[in-house]
């Protein structure tokens, strides 16, 4: 029998919310420490009724986008440089290594002294979290392009900036996607780090709403901003780089 | 048709005393030893020879990709020591684009060929597509063509921008019988209309005599030259001509020899 691929896991979601309801009516646990979904979903309506929701995923939303951005526009032609030159890559590339495995949040700080609570403190960590992951993957992505590729293209004449163009990013593409995704991830934790660590006087974004919520004791907006993160995190996924990457894959034949 | 006497003299590929080396992991290879060779303008050199004999490697030495150790190549006179658009390569392994669909691959270096507007570039595409008899394919991905398909897509991408210099490394080796007895015709009629200088790797002994003004016999370790053949039949030849089946079959008796002799046995 032919059904929608959703309707399974979405007959599991209803489950899994319906059995949780009932367990915390049911007077099993405090509400205050596990909310129900409907107090969950109340907090949901009144944040979006008030506006505050909608206004601090905007600030969020900027501040993500315009780090990650600006992250791989620096990212990229820096890992292409590390990929063409040796002493880039002894020096830059082994610094970008070191510094991908650096959590985040530790940027924080550095931020905050360097900028003071603003947003260029906000955007600083952001793009700290999104470079290294982009500079190591196109760096990687492009070395590992096949020579053959490069032979056959420069014998029909194809040199410096064109051969970059048409043929090295080309082929790199699969890699360089696959950093950007990571990059991303890495932008999202650490905005979220640097928004609830620090009181940013500049704009009140998701991370503040759940630092507020935690002040506050509200269960229920911190699971419900916490749902909120997850849901942009998986809409980013959803409507960039899921299709990007499929398209990648469907194009060259590598779809399973 | 007989070559104009001013051109005869200055040969246009000259290989002198080229010896290359290769320090891979299982040692020092020397894939080629001192190989002196001329291929004038206009002339179709056919190599053959057992598996390792450094064919392949000669013919990157002619691209510009790989640099000599010794001796010198001379393309009208001028060191070859870098790629050029004049000397065009068909690669053994199929290195078409996977990113371009076919028609993007042919045009790929008809792009990159000054002096054409782009409804002519898209039309000498197709039209080597369609030579190949592809003109189907145009829209398909390298991962959705056979392997005698993407062979084929290949054959026209090396064709297209209409190279001085053809050098094609066993181009025919993934096709059926009856696609490859159409190319050579297709192909020696490219080579007596355009006036191209051919060098093309086979191991097919047959195919070499159908298509080679000269057939150069080469010996593995170190790769060396060790017989020509010219090869006197009228153009255009057919592969089932038994004047060439004869002539192959020296060939092929001369090539069973030098591989039966002992390594020693040289000069
Ligand atoms: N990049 C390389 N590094 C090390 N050794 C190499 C390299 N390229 C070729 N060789 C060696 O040089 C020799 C000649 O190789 P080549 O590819 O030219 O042979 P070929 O005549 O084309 O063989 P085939 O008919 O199997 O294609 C071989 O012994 C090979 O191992
Ligand atoms: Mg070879």
């Amino acid at each position: 029998m032919k059904y929608p691929r959703a309707l399974v896991p979405a007959l599991i979601a209803v489950l899994v919310v319906g059995f949780w309801e009932w367990f915390v009516r049911s007077g099993r646990v405090d509400d205050v420490l596990v909310p129900a979904p409907t107090q969950i979903a109340a907090w949901f309506w009144s944040a979006l009724c008030d506006g505050s929701l909608a206004s601090a995923t905007w600030v969020t939303m900027r501040r993500l986008t315009l780090g990650f951005v600006m992250g791989a526009a620096i990212g990229i032609p820096v890992g292409a440089l590390c990929a063409r030159s040796r002493l880039a890559r002894d020096t830059i590339g082994v610094l970008s290594l070191g510094l991908q495995t650096l959590p985040s949040v530790c940027w924080v700080p550095v931020a905050i002294i360097a900028f003071g609570q603003n947003e260029a403190a906000v955007l600083f960590v952001v793009v700290m979290g999104t470079v290294w992951a982009v500079v190591i993957a196109v760096q990687e992505s492009v070395l590992s392009v096949q020579p053959l590729y490069l032979r056959a293209a420069m014998t029909m004449g194809s040199r410096g900036w064109h051969l970059w163009t048409h043929v090295i990013f080309p082929a790199a593409l699969p890699g360089i996607i696959s950093g950007l995704k990571q990059g991303w991830a890495f932008a999202w934790r650490s905005l979220m780090a640097a928004e609830i660590f620090v009181v940013i006087l500049s704009g009140f974004g998701l991370g503040s709403l759940l630092h507020a919520g935690r002040e506050l004791l509200r269960m229920d907006q911190v699971v419900g901003v916490m749902l909120v993160v997850v849901g942009v995190g998986l809409l980013a996924d959803l409507v960039f780089f899921s299709p990007v990457e499929r398209w990648l894959r469907r194009s060259r034949g590598l779809e399973r | 048709m007989p070559a104009n006497p001013s051109t005869e003299s200055s040969s246009q590929l000259t290989l002198c005393h080229v010896t290359k080396r290769f320090h891979g992991r299982a040692g020092l290879v020397t894939a080629l030893e001192d190989i002196n060779l001329q291929v004038k303008e206009g002339e179709f050199l056919v190599l053959v020879g057992p598996s390792g004999c450094g064919k392949s490697t000669l013919l990157s030495l002619l691209a510009g990709l790989e640099q000599v150790d010794e001796g010198s190549i001379k393309l009208d006179g001028a060191d070859v020591v870098e790629p050029g658009r004049d000397r065009l390569v068909m690669f053994q392994q199929d290195a078409l684009f996977p990113w371009l669909d076919a028609l993007a691959n042919v045009l790929f270096g008809l792009r990159l060929k000054p002096g054409l507007n782009d409804a002519e570039r898209a039309e000498a595409a197709r039209y080597y597509l369609d030579l190949v008899g592809l003109a189907d394919k145009e829209k398909a991905h390298p991962h959705e063509l056979s392997g005698g398909m993407r062979q084929r897509v290949a054959l026209a991408r090396s064709l297209a921008p209409n190279p001085r210099v053809l050098l094609m490394d066993e181009p025919f080796s993934a096709l059926d019988a009856l696609t490859r007895d159409q190319l050579y015709g297709d192909l020696q009629k490219i080579f007596t209309q355009r006036k191209k200088t051919i060098v093309l790797v086979t191991h097919n002994i047959r195919e070499a005599v159908c298509l080679g003004d000269r057939v150069v016999l080469l010996s593995p370790n170190p790769g060396r030259i060790r017989q020509v053949f010219n090869i006197d039949l009228p153009r255009p030849r057919r592969i089932n001509d038994p004047a060439l089946a004869t002539l192959a079959a020296d060939i092929t008796t001369a090539l069973s020899a030098h591989l039966a002799e002992p390594k020693e046995g040289l000069v």
